[in-house]
């Protein structure tokens, strides 16, 4: 695997023909992760891991109900992108990660992705309603929230722009060489992006430690995948450039972490790249003022009612034994913790106003 | 010049048949005019055809015209571009929308160093007739990534055309002139005053267009030249040159102040309208220029400077100018960001008593 993949046309035929055994054809590697993956699907998590996940998508569902009741309310203002439907992809995804090692980075729907790393609540909450005591001091809102202790690195309001820098953290990654891999998310529009091909080429050339998550929630902001790109199945769209890819059911929070098992570890063992494409699906609207023009409510319905992410893993859980009582205790507690979150973000002051000047440039001025 | 593909254009405007509407009806009002008078016209967009728009302003275009004429095209702004450039040189008249004008950097190369060079380096065989809208400015909430006044990196930018309307009855005739035009325009469109006017005060409810006169706004076809300024409101005790959002705001503040301005609405910062500049500013020998984009390089320090060189011996104050601050457009603390009636006001009591 660690073999560098051939260059096709370019080099010189192989005295070797062909043989059954295609484990060594380059073009097979491209599909391989995804055989492995279709082989063993979900993973094997312990009654303790999957209440952990349950708990985690469910604090990113009532988190988001909440951001919405805030903005109706005018407490947030702006633009605000909601996670609700897309949970089990940052956790099946982030779940697996080195927290000491691996870094992430994201577009502007960046809520459940700092939720995931278990970042309080109240200062997030905090950063949408644009407040001091918000992670990035009220100065950067939803969609551009930061961890350096996370190795987090945004939240970025312009549409595939991060992917492009995270090729640059993997560079920083292999350079410094720690062991570490960026995760770097983008969504079914950003995928349209120049720049996204301009990285892939380079992180496969040079081998960088990336995962790249397409998060497919089926629009691109008001547009179907189907009316804005050639390729819908995402995935492949790393062929060209030697990046194996994965299709992942992406509403199944065992399925994705075990396909983040096996992409992981391939680049973790230096192979470079991979594209997984995450298929979810999101229940809000694009942004807080979305007519929904674009969809059926029947579509959305039909998606909540049979193919939720954390209803599915509640069934499970009570199929291994959890009781209903036990659930919603649970809840009620996630919903405390949100309304803690709520409440401080609506008492915390706003930021001084010489707040402006500061972190333009390094000097003060 | 363009000549008008309209040959039955109304004499008289002020007899035709109008209505009061507001800044994105007049825009769409403007394509659906063209679209159904030119069939070079074409419009496209990120969420511009089924969609609509996400601020509407394509709503009802692409049932009544095709998808042929008014398409939706992937997130990729560099391809809009590129397409649009491609598009008008064989012959077409694009009509990209760049659905925040946050998002129109990745296309900067195409329009920099294709669309305004093409008729230069080509010596004038080959033209890019498109027109790029774009919703730009503050105002609502939308952070740094949808609040952007970038209009003086385009204005820097050789070859390329500026327009800024800041009232219904002016989009619609600008637009129509700008897609007309025979050079790539930068059309853009202030947010904050899509759905009415504003006086600045963010916690007053806003005022909506149709009590406003310059949103009767007349039916079918008209255009407004480009290099024309407006005076909003004659006046001796100072001139004041701005343009979109800032129209309101500066005339709200003068009312308010009961300062006798001279406001003129520049309409089009390239080309710019310096007749009406210097004729205003040696009547009042005092200058005023208020715009919401970043103060250093931005098109007020231009405007400072030809005022400065043309009418010298005129003025009786230095040249003022209200602006953003030096920094990102902040997520909060955006009316301290703002350029609103505090500032505005102090700086018209300083060129006053000078």
């Amino acid at each position: 695997m660690a073999k560098p993949a051939s260059k096709g046309k370019a080099s010189a035929p192989s005295a070797a023909t062909p043989t059954a055994d295609v484990s060594g054809n380059a073009d097979f590697v491209l599909h391989s992760l995804q055989q492995t993956h279709a082989k063993a699907p979900r993973y094997q998590a312990s009654d303790d891991e999957l209440l952990k996940f349950y708990e985690q998508m469910l604090l990113i569902r009532r988190f988001e109900e909440r951001a919405g009741q805030l903005y109706g309310l005018g407490l947030i203002g702006g633009f605000c992108h909601l996670y609700i439907g897309q949970e089990a992809v940052a956790i099946g995804l982030q779940s697996a990660l080195d927290a000491d090692k691996d870094s992430v980075i994201t577009g502007y729907r960046d809520h459940g992705h700092m939720l995931a790393y278990g970042i309080d609540p109240k200062v997030i909450m905090a950063e949408l309603t644009g407040r001091e005591a918000g992670i990035s001091k009220g100065k950067g809102g939803s969609m551009h929230m930061f961890s350096t202790e996370h190795k987090f690195y945004g939240g970025h309001g312009i549409v595939g722009a991060q992917v492009a820098l995270g090729g640059g953290l993997a560079l920083a990654h292999q350079y410094r060489n720690d062991g570490g891999l960026c995760l770097a998310y983008f969504g079914d529009g950003a995928a349209n992006q120049g720049q996204v091909y301009e990285t892939f080429n380079m992180a496969s050339l040079w081998k960088l430690p990336i995962v790249f998550a397409i998060e497919n929630n089926q629009y691109a902001m008001g547009t179907s995948t189907a009316r804005s790109s050639a390729e819908t199945e995402f995935y492949r769209r790393g062929t060209a450039f030697r990046i194996p890819g994965m299709d992942v059911n992406g509403m199944d929070v065992l399925e994705v972490r075990q396909a983040a098992e096996v992409a992981f570890k391939h680049v973790r063992e230096g192979n470079g790249p991979v594209l997984m494409e995450l298929n979810t699906y999101r229940y809000r609207g694009h942004s807080m003022s979305d007519p929904a023009k674009y969809r059926t409510r029947e579509e959305v319905q039909d998606q909540r009612e049979h193919n939720d992410p954390i209803e599915r893993a509640k069934k499970e859980l009570m199929d291994r034994g959890r009781s209903e009582d036990e659930l919603k205790d649970i809840d009620k507690r996630i919903r405390a913790q949100v309304s803690e979150a709520a409440d401080f973000s609506e008492s915390s002051t706003e930021p001084a106003p010489a707040e402006l000047y500061t972190d333009v440039l390094v000097e003060s001025y | 010049m363009a000549s008008s593909v309209i040959d039955d254009a109304p004499v008289g405007l002020a007899d035709a048949p109008a209505r009061n509407i507001n800044m994105i009806e007049a825009i769409n009002d403007a394509l659906d005019i063209m679209l159904g008078h030119d069939p070079t016209v074409i419009i496209m967009g990120e969420d511009v055809g089924y969609f609509g728009g996400v601020f509407r302003a394509t709503a009802g275009l692409q049932e009544k015209y095709g998808k042929t004429r008014v398409f939706d095209t992937p997130i990729s702004e560099c391809g809009i571009i590129g397409a649009a450039v491609g598009m008008g040189a064989y012959g077409l008249r694009p009509v990209p929308e760049i659905q925040f004008a946050d998002y129109i950097y990745p296309g900067m190369d195409q329009l920099i160093s294709e669309a305004a060079r093409l008729r230069y380096r080509s010596a004038g065989e080959f033209i890019a007739p498109m027109t790029v809208r774009s919703p730009f400015g503050g105002g609502i909430f939308g952070g740094q990534t949808h609040s952007q006044s970038p209009e003086s990196l385009f204005t820097h930018v050789a070859g390329l055309k500026t327009v800024i309307p800041s009232t219904p009855y002016d989009a619609k005739g600008l637009l129509i002139a700008a897609i007309e035009d025979n050079d790539p325009v930068i059309f853009f469109e202030p947010k904050r005053i899509y759905n009415g006017p504003f006086s600045g005060y963010y916690d007053k409810p806003v005022e909506p267009w149709k009590t406003h006169p310059d949103s009767k706004v007349p039916e079918g076809y008209y255009s407004i030249p480009l290099g024309k300024a407006r005076t909003v409101r004659q006046g001796d005790a100072l001139t004041v040159l701005t343009y979109g959002t800032m129209v309101h705001v500066t005339a709200a503040v003068c009312r308010e102040k009961g300062v006798d301005a001279e406001i003129i609405d520049l309409r089009t910062l390239v080309p710019l309208d310096i007749e009406a500049i210097e004729a205003s500013v040696e009547k009042t020998g005092r200058c005023l220029i208020v715009h919401e984009a970043t103060r250093t390089s931005g098109f007020g320090a231009e405007l400072s400077a030809l005022v400065t060189e043309r009418c010298f011996y005129h003025l009786e104050a230095p040249v003022e100018r209200v602006t953003g601050f030096d920094t990102p457009y902040p997520h909060s603390l955006e009316w301290a960001y703002f350029p609103g009636p505090v500032r505005i006001g102090e700086a018209l009591d300083k060129i006053l008593e000078a």
